[in-house]
C-alpha cells in the first residue's frame, strides 16, 4: 500500500494520470507519452513499450488467486487465498446462484441490448477498461447467473466492485434499470454468500455503527479527542499508520472534523406567513458528523415559511444497509421512517442527503411485497424532496444577499444519477446574487465514495477521489459544493491528502449563508476549518 | 453450496494460457469462466461463442507476445475493441484467445501543425475529436457510438457515420498504423505523409475486420473545425416526400455534412428515450446539417430550405445554438439503443442503395415487412443512401427471431438486387458473411483470399468472419472442383 503525498506521481503537482486536470477527456491515459523519443518510423510516440502498468489501471486489484504462484495449466480462478485483515479467505461456489427471493428480473436484463453506452461513465470501467467491471458486464454476469452459473468469488466481487453510482442509468439510451437489478443482486449475496470471517466482521463493524445515529453520536467523543491529541498526525509520521489493514485505513482518513453539535430544536415556526408543513430527515452521517447542515436546512426552510418538525424518534432512513444488500436491516429502518414521519403530520419530508432521498423515493418498491405497507411507503416516497428540489418547487421568499465567489457544484450520483436532480441545486446557487458557477470536467464521474464504498473497496475509491479532486482543482472555484456527506468527506479528504485544502460546503449552508448575510469571507474560512472539514494530514501547506 | 469443478481447457489452450501469463503478466490473462463469459458477444448480441483465454493487454509488447504466442501454438484470436460491433467482427473464437484492446487507450499531444495524432487502438473514437478540440480540429468520422466505440475497431470496420458524406469513412482519415502481423511481425502501413507509392497497403488493412492482423497504432488526420455550423430538423407526412428533398439538394450541387432519415417508429422511439423533441405527427424526419464558410452555409441553408418547402415539409426546425443541434443529434445517435425500449428485441442491419431509390426501397421493406407480419424502424444515412433498417420482433415468440432474420436478410438482398451493396460501415463480420456470396462471384471470393493468405497464411487471425466459407491458405484458391483432401479426410468441414 502506498501512500499518496504530493508529487507521489513523479509529475510534482501534475494531476494523476489520465485525471481531468491533464484533459477533459474521461479515461485517455497520456502521460509518459509527451516524454517518449519521437523519431519512430510513424513518427508516433511509442508509448506501448513503456511500463504500461503504470499508467492504466494502476492499481487494479489482482484476480481471485492471481496473487500466488499457480501450479502450470490451473486456470487463475481454481485456486485462491487473498486475504482481507490478514485472515484466509476460503473458495467457495453457490449454485443456483440467486434463489426465489426477488432475484433480478430477467425482463429487466433483457433490456439490455449490449450496446455499451454504459461503458464510459462507469468508474470501474474507467480505471480498468474490462467487461466485467462495467455495467454491462455486470447484467451480463446476471444473466449467467440467472442460468446456472453459480455465484462464486469473482461474480461476487465483481458486484461488490460496483460503487452503485447509476452513472450507466443515465447514460442507457435503452433504459435499463441497473439500479433495480443492482439493488435485486446485492441482498442476494448478503443472504446466500458466505463472506470471509474477517469481511463479515468488518462489514458488520459498518452496518451496526453508521446507521445508528445513537452509536454514532457516542463515538464522537472519543473521535474528538483523537482527533485534538494529533495522534493520526503522529501515526503518520511515524509510518505506523500503513501499518493497519487498508479498511480500517480509509475509515480513519475519512472521518472529518468534528465540532460541537449545533442542536436543531423539534419543532421550528416559519417565519412570516405559513407555506408548508415539513419534517427534516436528520440522516445518520449527515446528523453526527455534519450537524451544521441540518440548522442550515432547518434555519432556510423557516425562512422561506416553512414550519420544520424534525422528530426525535427518528432513526436511519435504510440506505446505507439497503446499498449494502442487507434488506431486512434497511426494511426495518424504513418502516420506522415511514412511521415518525406518518406521526409526525408533515406535508413533505425534506432529505439533504443525496443518498438517503434517493432511498426514500424507492420505498414504494422496497415495501412492495408487505400490505400493510405498501401503500404507506408510496405515500411517504411521494412526499419526499431532496432539498434542493423543495427549495425550487416552493419558490423563494427570502432575500438573498450577495456572496461574490465561484463555485464547483459537485453533482452527488445519488442526486443527479438516481434522482435526476441537476438543475435545482445550480439553480438555488445561481439565485444567490455574486456566485458564479463552474463547471467540473467528468461530472459524470462518481467521487468513490458511494455510501460505504470508500471504506469496502478504499483502493478504487481513492483513485476515484484523486481524479475527482484533480478535477475540483482544475476549476479553480473558491468554493465546492457538494449535497452529500459522502462526496463531501471522499473529496475534501482527498484534497487534504494531497496537500490542496480547499473550503467544502453543503448548498443549504450556502444558501443559509446568503439568506442570513454572512459575509462571503467567513463562509469560506468555516468552509475550510469549521466543523466537516477534512484534518489536514500532510504537511504541506494549505493552498 | 456444491462444489464445482472449472472446466477444463483443452491441453493446447492450457499451456498457451500458462505461457501468456508468463509473457504478459498473470493478471492480464483471464480464463475464469464467469470472467471469460462477459467477452462472448460484442455489439451483436444475438452471436455468441466463449473464448478459452481473455487477454487484457496495455502495450505493443503485450499484442506482440499473444499473437506469436498464439501463431507458435496455432491458436486462433480474436481482436477487440470496446465490443460494440453491430456485426459481430469481434466474436470469439472458440478454444481461442481474446485479444482485448481497451486499455491501450493513450493519446499521443496532438500534432496541430500538420493536422495529425497518433493514437492507441482502444482510444474512444470522441476522445480525439475532444483533444482535438482546444486546436480547432476534429476527428470527422462519427459513428453513433462514437462516445463509447474504439478507433482501433473503427479501422478494422471501417466505420463510417452521419458525416461521411461529406468527409468520407474512416479510410479516408488513417494516415499510418503499427500493425502486429498474425506471424508477430510488426510492420508501418502508410506512414504521416499524405500519399505513399507501392501498393495501398493500409487501404487493404482498413476494413479488413481483424482478419490481416492487430493495429497497436494508428496516426490519425484531423480536419478543421468549420467556421459555421447550421442544423435543421425537418418533418414530413410522408417517406417520399423526405427521400425526395434528399435528392433534390444533392442534385441542387449541395454536399450536407450530414443528411440523416428516421421513419415514424424510430422517432417514437428516439422521443422514448431521450425527449429530443422530434416534430409531432411526422412519418419522416431528416436531420440536415450544413457547415463550412459562414457565407456558403447561410446561402446554401436557404436554398435547402427551399426545397424542403417545395417537398411539402411541414415542419421546420433550426438548432439555435450547440445545445439544441446536441439534442437533435441525440435523438438520431441514441436511435439505435433507443429501440429496446419499443420491442424486446431487434436486428440492426446494414446496406447500401443507390440513393435515388430510396423511396422505392423503403416501400418494399414496408411490403416485405406486413408480409411477415413485422414491425421495421427506418434509421439511416440517406445522403449517402446507407440504410439501417432496425427489424423489431419479440424472442418470446416462438420463431419470431428466425423470422426476423430471415427478413433481415431480404432487405440485404434487396440492397444488392437495387444496385448496392449489404453492408455501409458495420462490416461483414459473423453475421453477413454467407451474405457474401450474394454480392461477389466464386473468383470474386477466391481472390480477396489470395490477399488475406498474404498476411495470414495460417489463417488465424479473427478466422471465420467476412469470407462465406473457412479457406485453408494452402489451398490453390481458384474455382473449387471437388472434395478438398481436409474434407475427404474428416478433418474439417466447407459450411
Amino acid at each position: 500500500m502506498t501512500e499518496i503525498t504530493p508529487g507521489s506521481h513523479g509529475q510534482g503537482d501534475a494531476p494523476p494520470p489520465g485525471s481531468p486536470g491533464a484533459s477533459p477527456n474521461v479515461g485517455p491515459v497520456r502521460d509518459s507519452v509527451a516524454d517518449l523519443p519521437p523519431g519512430s518510423p510513424t513518427g508516433a510516440a511509442r508509448a506501448t513499450d513503456e511500463a504500461p502498468s503504470a499508467v492504466v489501471g494502476a492499481r487494479r486489484p489482482l484476480d481471485i488467486g492471481q496473487d500466488i504462484d499457480l501450479p502450470p495449466g490451473t486456470g487463475a480462478a481454481t485456486v485462491g487465498t487473498p486475504t482481507l485483515l490478514g485472515l484466509p479467505q476460503t473458495r467457495q461456489v453457490v449454485q443456483p446462484a440467486f434463489d426465489e427471493h426477488h432475484p433480478p428480473d430477467p425482463a429487466l436484463i433483457g433490456d439490455c441490448v449490449h450496446c455499451g453506452f454504459c461503458l464510459p461513465t462507469c468508474p470501474t470501467y474507467v480505471l480498468w477498461g474490462e467487461e466485467m467491471d462495467s455495467p454491462r458486464g455486470r447484467i451480463y454476469l446476471m444473466k449467467e447467473a440467472l442460468e446456472g452459473e453459480p455465484l462464486d468469488e469473482s461474480m461476487v466481487r465483481h458486484f461488490d466492485q460496483c460503487l452503485g453510482c447509476m452513472a450507466c442509468v443515465t447514460a442507457c439510451p435503452s433504459g435499463v434499470q441497473y439500479d433495480k437489478l443492482i439493488e435485486a443482486t446485492r441482498p442476494q449475496i448478503e443472504r446466500r454468500y458466505t463472506r470471509s470471517r474477517a469481511e463479515k466482521l468488518y462489514r458488520d463493524l459498518i452496518y451496526n455503527l453508521f446507521p445508528y445515529p445513537k452509536r454514532l453520536r457516542a463515538l464522537r467523543g472519543p473521535l474528538r479527542a483523537y482527533q485534538a491529541s494529533r495522534l493520526g498526525s503522529l501515526l503518520t509520521r511515524a509510518g505506523l499508520m500503513r501499518k493497519l489493514p487498508a479498511p480500517l485505513q480509509a475509515m480513519e482518513s475519512l472521518a472529518p472534523k468534528l465540532g460541537p453539535v449545533e442542536r436543531v430544536p423539534e419543532r421550528t415556526p416559519a417565519v412570516g406567513q405559513r407555506r408548508a408543513v415539513v419534517g427534516l430527515l436528520a440522516g445518520c452521517v449527515q446528523g453526527t458528523f455534519f450537524p451544521d447542515v441540518n440548522a442550515a436546512t432547518v434555519r432556510v426552510l423557516a425562512a422561506e415559511g416553512c414550519d420544520v418538525i424534525v422528530p426525535r424518534s427518528q432513526g436511519c432512513c435504510g440506505a446505507l444497509p439497503g446499498h449494502g444488500g442487507r434488506e431486512e436491516q434497511a426494511l426495518d429502518f424504513a418502516k420506522r421512517t415511514i412511521e415518525t414521519f406518518e406521526r409526525a403530520g408533515v406535508d413533505y419530508v425534506v432529505v439533504n442527503a443525496a443518498g438517503c432521498g434517493s432511498n426514500i423515493k424507492e420505498y414504494g418498491h422496497q415495501l412492495r411485497d408487505e400490505p400493510e405497507w405498501a401503500a404507506r411507503a408510496e405515500a411517504l416516497a411521494e412526499r419526499s424532496r431532496d432539498i434542493s428540489e423543495f427549495i425550487v418547487e416552493l419558490g423563494p421568499v427570502a432575500e438573498r444577499h450577495p456572496l461574490p465567489m465561484t463555485v464547483a457544484y459537485q453533482d452527488a450520483c445519488h442526486l443527479a444519477h438516481a434522482q435526476g436532480i441537476r438543475e435545482e441545486p445550480r439553480k438555488v446557487l445561481r439565485g444567490i446574487p455574486g456566485i458564479e458557477l463552474k463547471a467540473i470536467a467528468e461530472a459524470e464521474l462518481c467521487c468513490g465514495s458511494a455510501g460505504t464504498y470508500n471504506m469496502l473497496q478504499p483502493e478504487p475509491a481513492r483513485e476515484l477521489g484523486e481524479r475527482k479532486a484533480a478535477a475540483v482543482l482544475a476549476t479553480g472555484a473558491d468554493l465546492m459544493v457538494t449535497a452529500n456527506p459522502g462526496c463531501w468527506m471522499q473529496v475534501a479528504t482527498t484534497l487534504a491528502r494531497m496537500g490542496k485544502r480547499m473550503p467544502v460546503a453543503h448548498t443549504v449552508q450556502v444558501l443559509d449563508a446568503s439568506i442570513r448575510g454572512v459575509p462571503v469571507e467567513d463562509l469560506l474560512e468555516r468552509a475550510l476549518n469549521g466543523p466537516g472539514t477534512a484534518l489536514a494530514r500532510t504537511s504541506a501547506a494549505a493552498r | 453450496m456444491t462444489a464445482i469443478a472449472e472446466p477444463a481447457l483443452s491441453d493446447r489452450t492450457a499451456t498457451l494460457a500458462d505461457r501468456l501469463r508468463s509473457a504478459v503478466g498473470t493478471e492480464r490473462v483471464l480464463t475464469d469462466r464467469t470472467q471469460v463469459r462477459t467477452y462472448e458477444c460484442d455489439g451483436l448480441a444475438n452471436f455468441k461463442v466463449t473464448p478459452a483465454i481473455v487477454v487484457l493487454a496495455e502495450s505493443r509488447q503485450h499484442v506482440v507476445d499473444t499473437v506469436r504466442l498464439c501463431s507458435e501454438a496455432g491458436v486462433p484470436f480474436v481482436a477487440r475493441g470496446s465490443g460494440t460491433g453491430l456485426s459481430g467482427g469481434a466474436l470469439p473464437s472458440a478454444d481461442g484467445v481474446l485479444l482485448v484492446l481497451s486499455r491501450l487507450r493513450r493519446l499521443s499531444p496532438v500534432d496541430a501543425d500538420n493536422r495529425q495524432v497518433t493514437v492507441e487502438p482502444g482510444v474512444i473514437n470522441l476522445w480525439v475529436t475532444r483533444d482535438a478540440a482546444p486546436h480547432d480540429l476534429a476527428y470527422a468520422p462519427d459513428p453513433s457510438s462514437q462516445l463509447v466505440c474504439s478507433i482501433g475497431g473503427n479501422v478494422a470496420e471501417n466505420a463510417g457515420g452521419a458525416h461521411c458524406l461529406k468527409y468520407g469513412f474512416t479510410v479516408n482519415h488513417v494516415l499510418g498504423a503499427e500493425v502486429v502481423l498474425p506471424d508477430d511481425e510488426v510492420v508501418h502501413l502508410g506512414g504521416r505523409a499524405p500519399e505513399h507509392p507501392g501498393y495501398d497497403l493500409l487501404g487493404a488493412f482498413i476494413g479488413s475486420e481483424g482478419t490481416l492482423g492487430v493495429a497497436t497504432e494508428l496516426t490519425l488526420r484531423l480536419i478543421r473545425v468549420p467556421e459555421a455550423v447550421q442544423t435543421m430538423l425537418v418533418g414530413y407526412h410522408s417517406v417520399e416526400d423526405a427521400a425526395g428533398t434528399v435528392s433534390d439538394i444533392i442534385a441542387a450541387g449541395i454536399v450536407p455534412a450530414a443528411v440523416e432519415m428516421m421513419d415514424a417508429l424510430a422517432i417514437q422511439a428516439a422521443e422514448a428515450a431521450v425527449s429530443c423533441g422530434y416534430p409531432e405527427g411526422a412519418v419522416a424526419v431528416l436531420v440536415i446539417e450544413l457547415d463550412g464558410p459562414q457565407v456558403e452555409v447561410e446561402a446554401q441553408f436557404r436554398q435547402v430550405e427551399e426545397i424542403a418547402r417545395a417537398r411539402n415539409a411541414f415542419e421546420t426546425r433550426i438548432a439555435a445554438d450547440d445545445a439544441e443541434r446536441a439534442l437533435m443529434w441525440k435523438g438520431r445517435k441514441s436511435a439505435f439503443a433507443a429501440v429496446g425500449r419499443i420491442s424486446p428485441s431487434y436486428f440492426v442491419q446494414d446496406g447500401v442503395i443507390p440513393r435515388t431509390k430510396l423511396p422505392e426501397v423503403l416501400a418494399e421493406i414496408d411490403r416485405m415487412a406486413d408480409e411477415k407480419g413485422l414491425r421495421v424502424a427506418n434509421v439511416f444515412h440517406a445522403g449517402d443512401g446507407n440504410l439501417h433498417p432496425l427489424v423489431l420482433f419479440d424472442d418470446a415468440v416462438e420463431g419470431q427471431a428466425h423470422e426476423a432474420e430471415e427478413l433481415a436478410g431480404a432487405i440485404l438482398e434487396l440492397c444488392v438486387t437495387s444496385g448496392g451493396s449489404i453492408t455501409g460501415e458495420h462490416g461483414v463480420g459473423s453475421e453477413k458473411r454467407m451474405k457474401m456470396a450474394k454480392q461477389f462471384t466464386p473468383e470474386d471470393l477466391d481472390t480477396m483470399q489470395l490477399l488475406r493468405c498474404a498476411f495470414d497464411p495460417a489463417g488465424i487471425a479473427n478466422p471465420g468472419k467476412v469470407f462465406p466459407t473457412p479457406r485453408l491458405c494452402g489451398e490453390r484458391p481458384g474455382v473449387r472442383k471437388g472434395e478438398h483432401p481436409v474434407q475427404a479426410a474428416g478433418l474439417g468441414e466447407v459450411f
